[in-house]
């Protein structure tokens, strides 16, 4: 597959709702209560219940995997967690948008994809990035 | 009181082994929205060369915080995890985590820092199979909050 530096993906807008952070709780594992629980999150000074980092992270990585088709191109993938993205008791929840592009090509047959995640038009993924295997 | 430099360097035991299956990556895969064929379906795994359904790239996180979770118990660390936030993560892939696997994980303390009144802790964690194969390198940066920060 040939990629141009400068591609940029197909964005995707992903929805999270009080839901979707219990389901994840349960499939990862990860039962913190600051992810489910309005008490303690406030409790600890957060505003609201937030999103598990690790679930914007795994949600961010499938702007790449849908792009690349096979998911087991992603050889690397890396982020530092900026801001949380709180998430109301409401049905509409938190909209997380992501966006990515190809930056580089790291000529060992891998590119190097930027990732942006945004909440309320505010990063909250910090220089994310996949280094995809393209040949 | 800052988390003491000298554990940098230090290894933990190796995990108990993980088997990996492939219900538990397609609950993972629909709790995070991903519907890539390869994560559900073997055949689609198969045509695109894998030997059964691979893991989304933070499947890791599942097998790797078990690990974490030693280092942070460590009772000799003195290091108090109600004031832990995750800073950063990141993956490796030396060849995507597959159905069938069973998973052994190693973590190692490779970093510990100070600044302004918090300890920044880095923790790698080899993730093989029981065979020996490297799988993941998986790394961890997790933030101790200090007490007036």
């Amino acid at each position: 597959m040939t990629v141009e530096i400068g591609t940029e993906l197909p964005p995707l807008s992903v929805r999270l709702t009080r839901a979707d952070l219990v389901r994840y709780a349960g499939a990862s594992l990860d039962f913190n209560p600051i992810h489910w629980n309005e008490k303690t999150a406030k409790e600890v000074g957060l505003p609201d219940v937030i999103a598990h980092g690790m679930l914007t992270m795994a949600v961010a990585s499938r702007i790449v995997a849908e792009w690349i088709g096979d998911p087991g191109a992603i050889v690397e993938y890396g982020c530092r967690f900026g801001r949380p993205v709180v998430v109301p008791n409401d049905d509409e929840g938190a909209l997380v948008e992501v966006t990515a592009k190809v930056t580089k090509d790291l000529e060992d047959g891998t590119v190097k994809v930027n990732i942006n995640a945004a909440f309320e038009g505010k990063s909250v993924l910090t220089g994310a990035f996949a280094r995809v295997r393209v040949s | 009181m800052p988390l003491d430099p000298s554990f940098i360097g230090r290894s933990y035991p190796p995990s108990q082994p993980y088997d990996v299956s492939r219900e538990k990556i397609r609950e993972f895969a629909d709790a995070i929205g991903a519907t890539s064929p390869a994560y559900h379906d073997a055949e689609a795994a198969k045509a695109l060369g894998h030997r059964d359904v691979i893991a989304p790239p933070t499947f890791a996180i599942v097998v790797s915080m078990k690990t974490n979770e030693t280092v942070m118990f460590d009772p000799e660390l003195k290091l108090d995890y109600s004031r832990v936030v995750h800073g950063d993560q990141n993956f490796t892939h030396h060849r995507p985590i597959t159905a069938g696997d069973q998973l052994v994980s190693v973590a190692h303390i490779d970093a510990i820092t100070s600044r302004m009144g918090n300890d920044m802790i880095t923790v790698r964690t080899e993730i093989s199979t029981v065979e020996g194969e490297p799988v993941t390198t998986a790394k961890s940066m997790l933030v101790v909050r200090g007490e007036d920060a």
